[in-house]
């Protein structure tokens, strides 16, 4: 399995998200600048955090006019697996791949520490190696992350089952306790905590490690199958 | 206010306009005669800032040479971006200290942030990578908004700042006294690791070769800003507005990237921020150091903004901005990589071999000055010293134990004080983590970075204990550095070197300059004592706001090795059952202490003794007990003395406790600040090869799994608190005090 790693002007988990996914045995990931406007021969696309453009305008909202987010959303509707993590969620929400929007914090400030998530769907290509109702511990890192959308898309999450990972201790205001969203068709996740900052007891967690094994498992499970 | 190029040089000398740029008048008679004519408004602008205490150190370079800086592992000291130390394996280590205080003090969200971006461009300027940041904060006491409005913006703009540039924030220290209140201390220290091969130095080599221009067009923005840092702050701190810089995180990212690809192509030679003073500085520093010159055609200089004459471009302190010095030939590589990222890299001169600084506007020169003039041969004062009077009387003053009747209230009332109070509020508020490295975040005695792909880590610390340097200059100086290696060992690190950053008041005041003189022979001593040489630094000098000077501040920044993982020390206790132990002794000393500062509302006294022997010792025991695995946790004693340290170890979430037993006077073996002290847990199945191992350690109880905290005096009950009541006074202090 083949990942690309996007990389924008302004990424700076671009890195851990290469060296998280790299290092799990037998994946390939490669660092792509946003110019690259073919990404087809990759398997998934994963759009890392920072301050892509340094979050001018809006965060995210540069970066999703870019190319190569037209690229981003051909190879979604492929049904092939998106994952945007913090900047990368804001991006996607942006470019409309992923319902509502983003607020600062209810308290104005930047925040970074290990919250607690609870997994609330396990169904998805990314949460398959969790339980369902389980509680897992990933950092978060950002100043915008008060997840908003109104009541009748709040209601369609719930319906779809789209809410894939929920705060147990709301950090930051969003609404619902949502800390990561799947769209309807279950290939595009985008979430604000980082999993690829989780991949190690010896930085405070191993728990980010189970979502990638779940896309790359079933990545294998598809590939077989079609083949 | 002088604001045009068009003003003669003759009125320059007539009108004693040089004064208003920060030249004496023996500075501008030195200028006239090493220019055997009068200069012209740029090149009086070019000699003021240079000549400024911000980047000639005139006053204090006769003390900075006291320091020990050359030592077997030191790559590179003094003198560079930044210095540089090797850790092994090909590898190096690359930090310096840097304080943005006056443009804090007016303009805290910028001041703060630009501070954080200068020292980044420090060192990724040696090429290295920056994988770390710290800083060091000094504040009034958060009484008034003015107070709370600085100590919130600033921490806002170091935040937003080294967040979105990809670097965590680490760790730091923030300390609140009413000494602060008018000018508050911002101090900056960016860490970075870098492969021998990749050392890069900012030197103008190479006749023929070309200077390269890279990153932010030039504005208008800290135009003179070096001369302003080096001047006492007024009333009137909007008139100095227009003095601060304004940062873009942004470009900086861009510019890090940029740079680090350029230097592993063989095309550049040297390579520079633009710090203070600019184009300026950044050019005659790289080509005195080289021995050659440099013709700059200021045409060619990315402009931001119309018709910037010659003074304005070269004396302007836009951010992120880059000098390189590139083969000849090799331009266009170079251009191009900058060009991916969005960013300007422009030829703007040549290196040649006439040591002279010659610039050009308009087809015509506007500056014509010999090179040396302006970096090696800037002036170098003597000031006069005196020894403070208030020290005088401090000395003679008898040793008394602050009044205290309720042992348990007063750990609760230390708890809160914000100097020892959580600082959450702060650090949450930083990325500590990306680039997925941080072992030890925030909140502890030193943070911890492993280094990927091996099995070692470094320990980051900064400190300082001003009230100490207040009573005491010199016997505070070597506290300061202790201090920080004890918080390097209490990591299971060894301690490598330190970098300073030295914040004193007014130097023509000879009680100041007495407290820098006295201050920096501490510091010395003990670098050479403890074998941490001084590999960088820097020095602000005129901290005083509405005539009242800030406590002498020389903040340590330092870096220590830990050689395996394995050797990685919590600062918090463990294990219910494990074995609580103090090594060294406590004497009567309040001195300067958080409990005089309750008791008293103020500091006076002596300083607390420390031999710097016994603390050298104490020290490699102590590591050498860690790396034998006989260490579970070990915290050093610090402000509240014994008390605080305990309440700070069971503070990890885990429902622990401890019985704890003292014995003479509750108040002194509770809040003293004697030195050299360590806490220390053990597991009770190395009880006899650890006693063996740090002999100076003394078991004074155990850690319970019941969550309270007792203490108890001479066989009676002194203090039972529950632990969970004692954090969540000092984890809501701050926010309180800020509401």
């Amino acid at each position: 399995m083949k990942f690309a790693v996007v990389v924008f002007p302004g990424s700076n988990c671009d890195r851990d998200m290469y060296h998280a996914v790299s290092q799990l045995a037998g994946t390939e990931a490669e660092l792509v600048w946003y110019e690259h406007t073919n990404l087809e021969s990759y398997d998934a696309i994963l759009l890392p955090g920072g301050f892509s453009y340094g979050d001018y305008l809006r965060s995210g909202a540069i970066a999703s006019t870019s190319n190569v987010i037209q690229q981003v959303k051909a190879h979604a509707e492929q049904g092939k697996p998106v994952l945007g993590v913090c900047n990368g969620f804001q991006i996607l929400l942006e470019a409309r791949l992923l319902p509502g929007a983003m607020l600062s914090n209810y308290n104005l400030s930047f925040m970074c520490h290990q919250e607690a998530l609870v997994v609330h769907h396990n169904g998805t290509p990314f949460t398959t190696d969790y339980k369902k109702g389980e509680v897992i511990h990933m950092p978060i890192a950002h100043g915008e992350g008060n997840y908003v959308c109104d009541d009748a898309t709040l209601a369609a999450l719930k319906t779809n089952n789209q809410i894939v990972f929920t705060y147990n201790n709301n950090p930051n205001g969003s609404v619902g306790d949502i800390a990561g969203v799947i769209n309807r068709e279950g290939n595009v996740l985008g979430m604000m905590p980082h999993p690829e900052r989780a991949m190690e007891n010896l930085l405070g967690s191993d728990d980010g490690r189970r979502l990638f094994q779940s896309l790359i498992e079933n990545w294998r499970d598809v590939y077989a199958l079609n083949s | 206010m002088l604001s045009t190029a068009d003003i003669s040089p003759k009125k320059i000398e007539q009108d004693q306009l040089y004064r208003d740029m920060g030249l004496s008048d023996e500075e501008y008679d030195k200028v006239k005669n090493i220019l055997k004519r009068r200069p012209n408004f740029t090149e009086t602008g070019i000699f003021s800032v240079m000549w400024s205490e911000h980047c000639s150190y005139k006053t204090s370079k006769p003390l900075l040479k006291q320091f020990p800086s050359a030592a077997r592992h030191v790559l590179q000291g003094p003198g560079e971006g930044a210095g540089v130390i090797d850790i092994g394996d090909n590898q190096a280590v690359v930090f310096k200290v840097e304080s943005h205080n006056h443009p804090s003090a007016v303009e805290p969200y910028q001041g703060a942030a630009t501070g954080v971006g200068g020292i980044i461009r420090d060192v990724f300027s040696m090429g290295a990578h920056p994988v770390a940041l710290m800083n060091s904060l000094r504040f009034g006491n958060l009484t008034t908004d003015r107070v709370k409005y600085l100590f919130q913006e600033v921490v806002h703009g170091i935040a937003g700042y080294g967040n979105c540039v990809g670097v965590p924030t680490v760790g730091g220290e923030v300390q609140f006294d009413d000494c602060y209140e008018g000018n508050p201390l911002v101090n900056a220290m960016c860490v970075g690791l870098i492969d021998h091969d990749d050392i890069q130095i900012g030197v103008a080599a190479g006749i023929g070769n070309t200077i390269i221009y890279a990153g932010a067009p030039t504005g208008r923005d800290g135009i003179h800003g070096a001369t302003f840092a080096s001047d006492d702050l007024t009333d009137d701190l909007d008139q100095d507005r227009p003095s601060v810089q304004v940062g873009d995180p942004f470009m900086e990212k861009l510019l890090i990237e940029a740079c680090l690809e350029v230097i592993q192509t063989d095309a550049v030679v040297g390579m520079q921020d633009m710090g203070a003073a600019g184009l300026t500085s950044s050019a005659s520093e790289m080509a005195s150091k080289a021995g050659t010159g440099i013709d700059m055609d200021l045409d060619r200089v990315p402009q931001r903004e119309q018709n910037m004459n010659a003074y304005e471009l070269m004396l302007s302190e836009s951010q992120e901005r880059m000098l390189l010095v590139v083969k000849q030939g090799r331009e266009q590589e170079i251009i191009d990589v900058f060009t991916k990222y969005g960013l300007q890299a422009v030829a703007v001169g040549e290196v040649t071999g006439e040591k002279t600084f010659l610039l050009r506007q308009h087809a015509e020169i506007v500056a014509d000055i010999p090179v040396d003039a302006l970096a090696e041969e800037a002036p170098v004062y003597h000031m006069p010293s005196k020894e403070a009077a208030y020290v005088k009387t401090f000395q003679q003053m008898d040793m008394t134990i602050p009044q205290v009747d309720h042992h348990g209230g007063m750990l609760k009332q230390l708890l809160q004080q914000p100097t020892i109070a959580s600082k959450e509020y702060v650090y949450d508020q930083y990325d500590s983590m990306v680039q997925t490295n941080t072992v030890v975040r925030p909140g502890s005695d030193a943070a911890v970075i492993r280094i990927k792909g091996t099995n070692k880590a470094l320990a980051i610390t900064t400190d300082c204990n001003s009230r100490y340097i207040y009573l005491d200059p010199e016997t505070g100086g070597q506290i300061a550095v202790a201090e920080a290696a004890r918080n390097i060992v209490c990591s299971g690190a060894r301690p490598l070197g330190l970098t300073d950053g030295l914040n004193f008041g007014n130097p023509t005041n000879p009680e100041v300059f007495w407290q820098m003189e006295k201050s920096v022979e501490g510091m010395s001593e003990a670098a050479r004592t403890l074998e941490t040489p001084v590999i960088s630094g820097n020095v602000s000098l005129y901290n005083q706001a509405n005539g009242q000077s800030i406590f002498p501040t020389p903040i340590v920044g330092m870096v220590g090795l830990l050689e395996s993982l394995e050797h990685l020390t919590p600062n918090l206790f463990q294990e219910p059952g494990d074995l609580i132990y103090i090594i060294g002794e406590t004497q009567a000393e309040f001195g300067g202490s958080e409990l005089q500062n309750i008791v008293r509302g103020k500091y006076e006294g002596k300083a607390p003794w420390i031999d710097l022997q016994v603390e050298a010792k104490r020290q490699k025991q102590l590591l050498a007990a860690i790396q034998q695995g006989l260490v579970r946790s070990a915290h050093d004693l610090a402000e509240g003395g014994l008390g605080v340290a305990l309440a700070e170890s069971v503070f990890n979430g885990k429902g622990i406790g401890l019985n704890v037993e003292i014995f003479g006077d509750p108040t002194v073996a509770l809040f003293s600040e004697s030195q050299s002290r360590f806490l220390v847990s053990i597991n009770p199945g190395h009880k006899e090869r650890f006693e063996a191992a740090v002999k100076d350690a003394r078991q004074i109880g155990t850690v319970n799994g019941t969550g309270e905290f007792i203490v108890r005096a001479n066989d009676k009950l002194l203090i039972e608190e529950d632990v969970q009541t004692l954090h969540d006074l000092w984890k809501g202090a701050i926010p309180c005090l800020l509401k």
